[in-house]
């Protein structure tokens, strides 16, 4: 007999998630996820300058911070047809990657470490024998007897205070942790030293965008001009800190982050077969070397996987009104047409209505509808998104760089490459899309450099920045990669304002509920068949939960009906 | 000059803090010393935090003292309708020893971005702060409470986002509303506010609320507004709308250091055009610096490394009530009362952007003409600049 349990809060994630889970015989039998907090933006936005919706939209998170800021932009510059110049784009791509480093650590150590790593059993550590691991594994400096000795004195006079603040309450001591103890305190110790990290990397948007979270964007380019003699530009000073953080960045993520992933991957290789869900994975690219407009210049392709076989790789079309398509059947909103119909989002019809238990409740219908995230398909398949799908899809597609480091991983770990379809292979896929990103970084930031010797310094496109230049009518599409995966934007102008604007986000792919036909998105699919040592304390469904790095406060949102879109951008096989 | 006298004021030593505190708590300095911070690094960091708080130098030794005998404060952190970027600017914070003192010295026993434990575990954790320190915790909010639909929009744990405000500001000692969602609803409390997204001091009374506006506010700000809340037992000078007066007293435009290009007359007259390379004001393109209140223009933003104005875009007001319904971010301003670092916000709060035509017109000639002699060389320019702006 089976029974019903619930994961709510599901906590160090962003936003508002619950689980509901089926269990039998220590096993998941069926699984259900929901969005449970709705804000509404899209109705705001309507009527609004389209100029400033990267603002509007960029609120959608501050986790992921500027990716819908940056797509926001892309989508206006599509619909007024803008070119922004080279600079611009090397300066958005520098801050894409610095945003790819700095999620993907916090998220490793900050919202999934505790999922892996037992913080009160790093107590028993010996200081000597972790020193000689961590020595072992890397050149990270801070590896010293006494440095370990002296975090674990500070963390046992913590635990003996009995105020344990963040720590309160975790499920340490749990059968499912497995990693010694020397590893554990291994983990903390860079827990803390990657909170301090963290907060350096971020500074490069501050340097482009004048804060972060949430840095400054500007249709047509960006509003940080080059300015080589004045105190107020992006000067020598400027781009020398920018260089010399991307380079501390890489240094951290090449001798803290993946040395820690590799090392905890080694005790959790189980893992390598649980969490694997849909095997249908969905990249819409991005890092454009060669402008925006050039999809087949990515450095990151787009494509799509379907039942693991990465030996055929699919394009996607954004315009096509049967690939991307929103239902709602277990969706608390409303259709003109009816639950059955799947809308293209430029079709999408606008009407929330809660129907779900009047709180306070212990359990969602889940019969019925169980949530305010819809449930976008492609082609009619339910897809995850992510790191895993993108570097996935570029093995698919032989990317060099890829393959080399996706080899080496799995060699490294003694696991097959079928040990990616898996919550682990999430988790390693994450680190390891990382380690690109850093240097992608520098190589952006050389290409920088190089454009401004040679004399060019444009960084904003404003030929069409005054409404008066716009047509009467405009649409468009924006569509990026985000850390947590396929992002994209469409926007409808009418009369210089906003007439419409959609947006379908990554946890929107992933944290779904299911479909009319009862087939799951990739978080329920994911939990099904997962082993719960103790109901009480289910870890486990935690463990792939994280693995996705879930930000509900992107998933949900809300459509209205609009009229049809032309749009020049295809995402499109190279 | 409303200071609130919920918290004992006078002596740290008897505050209702120290008195039902559990004895045997470490203290600040305890904390400190175990984290192998020396006796000089406690005090550096003290004299840093007077500094930071805008207090004299008698008050070093008070907050020294105060951190050496005080317990850790128990801090509850809720999150409703938000994005994170309160918490995540929080983080951002740059002194360490101020992160570990946020991060250990107090304790943050709920929070769901950082917290180990999910669902009951996590629900018990805040449950059992509530009740084992009841009247003496810090209860933070980030986000705003939808109060349509009878609150639906935002639920946790099965229940609404009222229901648990509302139990869990019974026994705060004080309120910390985080960012401009908690103040005044900020985004999706934008027109139309389809989920009547509502600032939390709209929903609670009889508690002592400190509004700590800003999309997001600024990580050293946050920290500075709860290290003088545990240090002091005490909190902050407010301004007549709930702000710390150490943050929100400065307009960003009094503070900005292109403010010499607005006096005299020079702006930028579209992105990346010759004058935004020489760094010359922003107003024209949009800049609300001249009507909002917060430290960007001081404090900076990570560790000091920019602010917006810095990099090149105008201040768009984040931390000002209502800021997405009040002009679009690349319209001018078309007029607000600058007359100098006097006018507190009490005052040019109540004066809506776009009211009159005149008085920034007004405000840029004046100065222009009085430092006109000191700036011949580039006088033309400015006299074009005027003209466009009499225009």
């Amino acid at each position: 007999m089976s029974k019903r349990i619930v994961v709510d809060p599901v906590t160090r994630i962003e936003g508002h998630l619950r689980i509901e889970a089926e269990i039998e015989n220590g096993k998941i039998t069926d699984a259900y996820s929901s969005g449970t907090m709705v804000r509404l933006l899209e109705e705001i936005l309507k009527g609004r300058d389209p100029r400033d919706a990267w603002a509007f939209v960029g609120r959608v998170c501050g986790v992921c911070t500027s990716v819908h800021s940056l797509t926001s932009v892309r989508a206006v510059e599509d619909a007024l047809d803008i070119v922004i110049p080279p600079d611009a784009e090397l300066v958005r791509n520098i801050m894409f990657c610095a945003q790819y480093m700095h999620d993907h650590v916090v998220h490793f150590y900050h919202l999934h470490a505790m999922d892996w790593v037992d913080v009160v059993n790093a107590l028993k550590a010996d200081p000597k024998k972790t020193s000689e691991i961590a020595q072992s594994i890397s050149n990270w400096p801070k590896s010293s007897p006494g440095y370990f000795s002296d975090l674990q004195k500070r963390i046992g006079k913590f635990v003996e205070s009995g105020q344990l603040g963040i720590f309160s309450n975790g499920y340490w001591g749990h059968p499912a942790y497995k990693l010694p103890a020397e590893i554990n305190l291994i983990g903390l110790a860079h827990y803390l030293e990657a909170l301090e990290w963290q907060k350096e990397i971020v500074k490069i948007h501050a340097i482009f965008g004048g804060k972060n979270p949430h840095p400054n964007y500007l249709v047509g380019g960006m509003a940080c001009s080059i300015s080589k003699d004045d105190i107020s530009g992006i000067n020598a000073e400027r781009l020398a800190l920018v260089h010399q953080l991307l380079k501390q960045g890489k240094e951290f993520i090449e001798q803290v982050y993946i040395p820690d992933l590799m090392a905890i991957a080694g005790f959790y290789k189980d893992w390598g077969a649980i969490g694997g869900g849909l095997g249908n994975y969905l990249v819409y690219g991005d890092l454009p070397t060669n402008g925006y407009r050039d999809v087949a210049s990515y450095k990151i392709p787009p494509g799509v996987i379907l039942n693991k076989d990465i030996s055929k790789i699919y394009d996607v079309d954004l315009r096509k009104d049967d690939e991307v398509q929103e239902f709602i059947n277990h969706s608390w909103y409303e259709y003109k047409g009816g639950d059955k119909v799947g809308l293209h989002p430029w079709k999408g019809e606008s009407k929330v209505k809660y129907s779900g238990p009047k709180p306070p409740f212990e359990f969602l219908d889940t019969t019925q509808k169980y949530s305010y995230l819809k449930t976008p398909r492609w082609k009619g398949n339910a897809m995850e998104v992510g790191p895993l799908a993108r570097l996935l899809v570029a093995y698919g597609r032989g990317n060099k760089e890829v393959k080399e480091i996706v080899d080496k991983a799995l060699t490294d770990l003694q696991v097959p490459v079928t040990a990616l379809f898996s919550t682990l292979g999430r988790t390693a896929a994450r680190g390891l899309e990382s380690i690109l990103a850093a240097r992608w970084g520098l190589e952006f930031y050389d290409s920088l450099i190089a454009n401004i010797k040679n004399g060019d310094t444009r960084m904003a496109n404003t030929a069409k920045f005054e409404p008066y230049t716009w047509p009467d009518k405009a649409v468009g599409v924006g569509h990026s990669e985000a850390p947590r995966g396929a992002l994209a934007h469409w926007i409808n102008i009418e009369d210089k304002k906003i007439a419409n604007y959609q947006l379908v986000v990554p946890t929107t792919w992933n944290a779904s509920p299911r479909d009319g036909n009862g087939k799951q998105s990739a978080y329920e699919a994911a939990l099904m068949d997962t082993p719960v040592a103790d109901e009480k304390q289910p870890l486990e469904i935690i463990r792939t939960i994280h693995s996705f790095d879930p930000c509900l406060a992107c998933a949900v949102h809300l459509y209205d009906e609009q009229g049809k879109h032309i749009s020049r951008i295809a995402v499109v096989g190279d | 000059m409303r200071r609130s006298t919920f918290i004992h004021l006078s002596k740290p030593k008897t505050s209702l803090m120290q008195q039902t505190a559990p004895a045997k708590l470490p203290t600040y300095y305890d904390e400190v010393e175990r984290k192998g911070y020396s006796r000089r690094d406690f005090m550096k960091f003290v004299t840093m935090m007077a500094a930071f708080m805008g207090l004299e130098k008698s008050a070093i030794g008070q907050i020294a003292q105060a951190l050496q005998n005080k317990p850790r404060v128990p801090v509850i952190w809720l999150h409703f309708q938000e994005c994170t970027c309160c918490s995540e600017s929080f983080i951002r914070s740059s002194h360490p020893l101020v992160a570990d003192i946020l991060l250990d010295q107090i304790s943050l026993d709920y929070t769901e971005t950082l917290m180990a434990a999910s669902g009951h575990q996590a629900e018990e954790s805040m449950l059992n702060t509530m009740t084992k320190y009841k009247g003496e915790y810090i209860l933070c909010v980030e986000g705003s409470v939808p109060t349509g639909a009878d609150g639906v929009y935002c639920m946790i744990g099965g229940k609404t986002s009222m229901q648990i405000l509302e139990e869990a500001s019974a026994g705060a000692k004080a309120i910390i509303a985080w960012g401009s969602c908690a103040c005044n609803g900020c985004v999706q409390g934008a027109k139309p506010n389809p989920t009547s997204a509502t600032p939390i001091h709209k929903l609670i009374s009889g508690k002592p609320i400190i509004k700590v506006p800003g999309c997001p506010p600024i990580g050293e700000v946050m920290a500075g507004v709860i290290v003088h809340l545990v240090t002091f037992g005490t909190i902050p000078e407010l301004d007549g709308i709930g702000r710390p007066k150490a943050f929100y007293s400065k307009r960003v435009h009094d503070s900005c250091y292109r403010r010499p290009y607005y006096d005299a007359g020079l702006f930028v007259n579209s992105f990346d055009d010759e004058n935004a390379r020489k760094g010359y004001c922003l107003y024209k393109v949009g800049c609300k610096g001249p009507s909002t209140y917060n430290a960007c223009g001081i404090t900076k933003w990570n560790g000091g490394t920019s602010f917006p104005i810095q990099s090149g875009h105008g201040c768009f007001g984040c931390s000002e009530a209502n800021f997405w319904d009040n002009g679009r971010i690349y319209e001018r301003a078309a007029a607000f009362p600058g007359f100098g670092i006097e006018a507190d916000a009490d005052t040019v709060g109540k004066v809506a952007l776009g009211v009159t035509g005149a008085a920034i017109a007004a405000h840029a000639v004046m100065t222009n003409i009085r430092k006109n002699k000191l700036i011949h060389n580039i006088k033309v320019e400015g006299r074009e600049s005027e003209k466009e702006l009499d225009a």
